[in-house]
């Protein structure tokens, strides 16, 4: 767990919800806090007895291979894990979802007058002890670089989400920096906290954004420099001297990339890797993997939600009735049980249940197939020939899909055509690869229904604006991810209600109140919460999951071997 | 002779611009594209997605986007990867050592092992070696490369100990012995498909030479057996081995492809999947183009030597 006390006095959160002074304490961003650990399984640990200097080194296995090495450009989220570790951002949130200062000397809040009441002026302090690797002081230009380059109409930035509030620019000092926003938008706290400032004085002198050698050799401020990278097979990171914060304690760390999941359990077996990273240890080698000596298992909760997604255009899921139904005669426990061996958690809403936004008491789910039937009796869908439903000419089938090859979704899959015959809806599998199924299919809202796992928090923050917002419907033009096609006015009006709110107590209201909708609705069928199984070796301190980043090895600066 | 290379080099440039055509198209066609990745990602936003569209120039028509790539190819300008916005001909080189060392040590285990196995299976035919031999090569064609690998993996690794369980080298190490070491399963993996067909081609190939009359008259005039077989019979039976050597490339490419996976052998093989996977269209086209180049060569180097050796094969 987190220190008592934060690096500025600051009282770190635990459980129960903050009051509002304590908000404030942390800033607004405190919004998109935890109440728990993130890792809900797992026993953590906190670096005790570091080595005075790094020691050792430090081999992670991933199973996807990080090939994007600027922080500001379209990556998934294996690149972040290099990301953690050669950049920092100005500040990043800790598993309990308290801020920390990083570049930034405090986090704003209204009270240390870094934020204006009205949300709208941002005044930042930042460290005046920061080097970059390459010996350079970090200044407020690279912060003002770095929010600039974002929205240069020439780069090709991940996204503008937030940063294209900020307006009026100004560098007060070296060690400071002002902003003013166009609107109250109270998840820019959690936005800043994942986006990694850039070195102003490598990348202005580019006449591409877009192109130079930086992007193959990145220079940063955090606790690793770039070493080499051997395209294929690794990367190697080695400590930077320099750091300003904690550690680094080991002296090199290097992420292996092993494409295939059975061979990368068997490495970490044998003890060729040290770290088991993302995708993790597949859900059938974790019962053996607890067994192995010298190994040690963490299974921790992610912020993903596993859900059928459905295309709220599409015939009969256009009837709540029938969503309804459909849920009811889904078998999640044994799509927990037998299909994920009993690692992941139920859940009824897209907010983690560490989230301090988590709306509790939602209707818990059932499965009663005999409701179900009634349920579509009562609402006119008859059987018809071959046990199908039919309602007005329309047929209760449909296709499901996701990424061909993800054995244990096909086996879910399976299941629900299983659950959902016996209510009389035929389902229809129609898999593809991933390159297919998340392009057009996804993005134009062309599926019919889709089992998907998805992380609808903007950090940790509960805005899902462009996931749920009726302006944010990709097929229908609009700005965003909402390919459900969910339209609610009061779903919109809680939304832009989040947004502007900066306290706490307003704002879990206003996300709760929006939970509820949600589930109400069934704009999505939640299945359950998503999990990862990860391995380090045993003597492999400092393992801290952080479910309010996309991967667990956020933090290795503090990792060190005992 | 040199007319006979002019023309077989004009089919050869003739079929890579059909294959680069056919190619680029079917790339291209497939559903899903290169930002798809990001799309499920809670990053990116369809105004996102279309913006570096526009700026990586896939929004143009397929055509454009061919006649584009094809004129900067010529110029030596293979493009770049989308991945990690490296020139493809770097990633490519980066990747090439790693699979040409896999290449390599397996060509060599399965040539000198097949080879003797063939040979063997012929002068002792239908012994119980050749029967074995036979028996043995049915398996290892049958046996799934990627089963096989895994197999290896359990048996010399995981219990045994033997041998790393993967990877090209020892991060930190990369000595020559620690090389060999991680070199040891995949290449004997890789060869078990290639020992089985050198022997089967060198031994139908060595049935067909002894049965000659030639050797029946050299056996008559009483020349020792070992003269026979290395003189009269070895020379012009190891004839059709180097069609069979030209011809090996890509199921040898096919091979590490697999292979490399379970290994997690950093070659070309893998930097394909993933390329595909990505939909990474610069370094696919530069594989492709790579990997048909390398066949051409192949085969037409194959055709010179067997029409340098036997004058009976030159048209004109």
């Amino acid at each position: 767990m987190a220190d008592d006390t934060g690096r500025f006095g600051v009282g770190a959160l635990h459980l129960g919800i903050p009051n509002r002074r304590q908000f404030f304490q942390l800033g607004a961003g405190a919004a998109a806090g935890w109440r728990l650990s993130g890792n809900a399984f797992a026993q953590t640990e906190r670096p005790s007895n570091p080595p005075d200097k790094p020691r050792g080194q430090v081999i992670a296995a991933l199973s996807q291979e990080p090939t994007v090495f600027h922080p500001l450009m379209p990556g998934i989220e294996v690149d972040q894990g290099i990301w953690w570790q050669v950049f920092s951002p100005l500040w990043f949130i800790e598993p309990d979802g308290k801020f920390v200062p990083d570049l930034a000397r405090e986090v704003p809040t209204v009270e240390n007058g870094g934020l204006s009441a009205d949300g709208l002026t941002w005044k930042i302090k930042l460290r005046s002890d920061v080097k970059w690797h390459d010996g350079t002081p970090f200044t407020a230009e690279d912060v003002k670089f770095s929010l600039e380059l974002i929205n240069n109409p020439d780069f090709r930035v991940r996204n503008r989400v937030g940063h294209n509030l900020v307006k009026d620019i100004k560098v007060v000092a070296a060690d400071e920096i002002h902003w003013r926003m166009e609107a109250p938008y109270s998840p820019y706290m959690s936005i800043l906290s994942l986006t990694f400032i850039v070195p102003k004085h490598i990348l202005e002198k580019l006449s591409d954004p877009n192109a130079s050698p930086f992007h193959n050799a990145p220079v940063g401020t955090g606790p690793f420099r770039w070493g080499e990278r051997v395209p294929g097979d690794h990367i190697q990171l080695n400590a930077h001297a320099g750091y300003h914060g904690k550690g680094p304690y080991v002296e090199r760390v290097v992420f292996k990339y092993i494409p295939d999941l059975t061979v990368l359990y068997t490495q970490f077996r044998t003890g060729q890797v040290d770290y088991t990273g993302l995708q993790g240890i597949l859900p059938n080698f974790v019962q053996e993997a607890k067994t192995l000596k010298g190994r040690k298992i963490f299974v921790s909760a992610t912020s993903s939600v596993e859900h059928i997604a459905p295309n709220l255009e599409f015939g009969p899921f256009a009837d709540r009735t029938v969503r309804e139904a459909l849920y009811l005669a889904i078998n999640k426990q044994a799509i927990i049980d037998a299909l994920n061996y009993g690692l992941p958690t139920q859940t009824e809403s897209f907010v983690p249940q560490q989230a301090w936004s988590f709306q509790q008491g939602l209707p818990q789910h059932k499965y009663d197939p005999a409701k179900a039937n009634a349920l579509l009796d009562a609402a006119g869908w008859t059987r018809g020939s071959g046990g199908v439903r039919e309602k007005g000419g329309v047929k209760l089938e449909f296709t499901n899909s996701t990424t061909s090859g993800n054995a244990v979704r096909e086996q879910t899959q399976q299941l629900l055509m299983q659950d959902w015959r016996a209510i009389g809806a035929a389902m229809r599998v129609n898999n593809m690869p991933a390159a297919v199924i998340w392009g057009d299919f996804w993005q134009q809202s062309k599926f019919n229904s889709v089992l998907v796992n998805v992380n609808f928090m903007l950090g940790s923050d509960p805005d899902v604006t462009p996931r749920f917002g009726s302006g944010a419907i990709p097929a229908k033009g609009g700005r965003g991810y909402n390919t459900y096609q969910y339209k609610s006015p009061e779903a919109d009006r809680l939304l832009a209600e989040g947004a502007r709110q900066f306290d706490i107590a307003q704002r879990k209201t206003t996300y709760g109140d929006l939970q509820k909708l949600i589930r109400n609705d069934l704009a999505i069928l939640p299945l359950f919460q998503g999990f990862i199984a990860e391995g380090v070796k045993e003597g492999l301190q400092g393992f801290r999951p952080n479910i309010n980043t996309s991967i667990n090895c956020w933090n290795i600066r503090e990792w060190y071997w005992a | 002779m040199a007319r006979y290379v002019a023309n077989r080099l004009a089919q050869a440039i003739m079929l890579l611009v059909i294959v680069s055509a056919i190619g680029f198209a079917i790339l291209h066609l497939a559903p899903g594209g290169p930002l798809s990745q990001f799309a499920a990602s809670a990053q990116m936003t369809q105004e996102d997605l279309d913006r570096v569209t526009k700026q990586l120039g896939l929004d143009r028509p397929l055509p454009i986007q061919y006649l584009d790539w094809f004129g900067r190819m010529l110029k030596g300008d293979w493009g770049k990867s989308y991945r990690d916005g490296e020139p493809v001909l770097a990633v490519i080189s980066s990747h090439l050592g790693a699979t040409l060392e896999l290449m390599a040590t397996t060509t060599i285990i399965a040539v000198l092992l097949g080879c003797w196995i063939g040979i063997l299976g012929a002068l002792r035919r239908y012994s119980l070696f050749d029967t074995l031999a036979t028996i043995g090569a049915m398996v290892a064609l049958s046996i799934p490369t990627f089963w096989f690998g895994l197999v290896t993996i359990y048996v010399f690794s995981v219990k045994l100990g033997w041998l790393p369980a993967g990877n090209r080298e020892t991060v930190g190490d990369g000595s020559f012995l620690d090389l060999l070491h991680h070199l040891i399963a995949p290449s004997l993996v890789l060869a078990l498909v290639e020992t089985a067909m050198w022997g089967r081609f060198m031994r139908s190939s060595m049935l067909e030479v002894i049965n000659q009359d030639y050797i029946r008259t050299a056996r008559a005039k009483g020349m020792p057996e070992w003269r026979i077989l290395t003189v009269h019979a070895l020379r012009n039976a190891l004839l059709p081995m180097i069609t069979v050597a030209g011809l090996q490339f890509p199921t040898l490419l096919g091979g590490a492809l697999v292979a490399e996976t379970v290994f997690t052998w950093p070659g070309m093989g893998r930097l394909f999947l993933d390329s595909i996977g990505y939909r990474d269209y610069p370094v696919v086209m530069g594989i492709l183009m790579f990997s048909a180049t390398m066949v051409l060569i192949g085969s037409l180097l194959a055709d010179i030597l067997y029409a340098v050796v036997d004058p009976r094969i030159r048209v004109g």
